[in-house]
């Protein structure tokens, strides 16, 4: 395979990821990897370099979109990246003494998990926020957001300690991985800390870039970025977020998730089992 | 521009506000985001140009190059016109965007003088740039 070819190939490849990405909101990293090691025989070290970057592409492409809806707290989304930046630089070290088939086997249990998630997502509906939380407002955690009818809603957070150390594991999934892990920041503040579900996507977003960026340095340092690959990809997985989240609006995406989620599913049972077998 | 409408901002509510920072932040990723994608598809294409009819293998691992892992090497390496260095650079251009937005809400918060979050803030940025500039 020629490089055109080979570029062009990759390209195209990404751009789905990317499209996909949006659309079930697992973000491009979850399915650009799998792209990239079952089908361009990529190794996995160079996939996961490659991926930091277009998570950071794809996190900040979409910020402007989600900044316009008023959702996002800026608050929150400090606090807890003081969890995921750790966990980043903790992921990024764990990820040159495990073994790559480990790698790959962790990846697929990330993407089964990833699936299921999605998969509830779907069924989710509002929140009540109840009790009080006198942390909450210690930390300037509580906010608002402009609720259906114009009014704001105000909410605050409960259980910052499993919320935070969660956000921890969110970030060294990410360093070792390559990937967002948006599921498992979407989990942290919306289940564990009853973050309405709005807030929590599109803080979810901004988090997703900056931890991202916590370990792509170290990626960059340690040479696992290559160029060729940087190239097609991180435009490919860009415009297909974009597109993505332009398409999303509009389309009826029931169906549409239900076949991806399967996708998901098929791509993390063939990390499993590669890297099963080709370890023993 | 922003910055001024954001002082406008300022006058009318006594404070810098939050959703205000959130609409500054959201632009300048996008452009931090623009600028590396056109350098790029700068260095993309060039790349492309320089070493077409090679048949490319990421099969194997073999780490990149020491000087396309630092700054100072992708700098040197663009005065020499080496495309790949300028792919690099776009990749840190990439990640310096949400490193940018970290010091722009250090400075905001500095600006509404809540301590708190300038302490919270600061540590992030520290992290951050421990991933970023720490040597090997």
């Amino acid at each position: 395979m020629t490089l055109s070819i080979f570029t062009g190939l990759l390209f195209f490849g990404s751009l789905t990821a990317g499209l996909l990405g949006a659309l079930t909101g697992l973000g491009g990293g979850v399915v650009l990897v799998p792209l990239l090691t079952v089908f361009f025989h990529v190794d996995i070290r160079y996939a996961i370099g490659v991926s930091l970057i277009s998570v950071i592409a794809t996190s900040s492409g979409a910020a402007a979109a989600y900044v316009r809806e008023g959702f996002s707290s800026v608050r929150i989304g400090m606090f807890l990246e003081v969890a995921t930046t750790l966990g980043a630089i903790v992921g990024a070290y764990l990820a040159t003494v495990v073994h790559t088939q480990a790698l790959a086997i962790i990846f697929g249990l990330v993407l089964i998990y990833s699936a299921v998630v999605s998969w509830q997502q779907r069924k989710e509906a509002g929140q009540e926020v109840k009790g009080h939380s006198r942390w909450s407002d210690k930390l300037e955690l509580s906010g608002s957001y402009p609720g259906r009818d114009g009014q704001p809603c105000k909410y605050e957070v409960e259980n910052i300690p499993g919320g935070f150390s969660l956000m921890f594991v969110a970030g060294t999934l990410s360093g070792l991985l390559g990937i967002g892990s948006g599921a498992v920041k979407v989990l942290a503040m919306d289940r564990v800390m009853k973050v309405p579900f709005k807030v929590s996507t599109t803080t979810s977003n901004f988090m997703i870039g900056v931890t991202a960026a916590a370990s792509a340095g170290i990626y960059l340092h340690r040479g696992l970025v290559a160029p060729g690959l940087a190239f097609p990809v991180m435009l490919g997985v860009l415009s297909g977020s974009l597109i993505g989240a332009r398409y999303l609006v509009r389309a009826r995406t029931a169906v549409l998730r239900s076949v991806f989620t399967l996708v998901v599913l098929a791509l993390g049972v063939e990390m499993i089992v590669s890297g099963v077998t080709k370890w023993f | 521009m922003v910055l001024e409408s954001g002082t406008a901002q300022n006058q009318e509510h006594g404070h810098f506000d939050d959703r205000r920072m959130e609409v500054i932040m959201g632009r300048l990723l996008q452009v931090g985001v623009l600028l590396a994608s056109v350098v790029m598809i700068a260095g993309g294409l060039l790349y492309m140009h320089a070493h077409s009819g090679e048949t490319p293998n990421y099969r194997v691992f073999s780490s990149e190059p020491q000087r396309l892992r630092h700054f100072s090497g992708v700098l040197a390496g663009i005065e020499t016109g080496d495309p790949a260095a300028l792919i690099q650079l776009a990749v840190m251009l990439l990640i310096a965007t949400p490193v940018a937005r970290v010091v722009f809400a250090l400075i905001a918060f500095l600006i509404e003088k809540d301590k708190l979050f300038v302490v919270i803030s600061a540590i992030v940025l520290a992290v951050l740039l421990y991933g970023f500039l720490r040597p090997q």
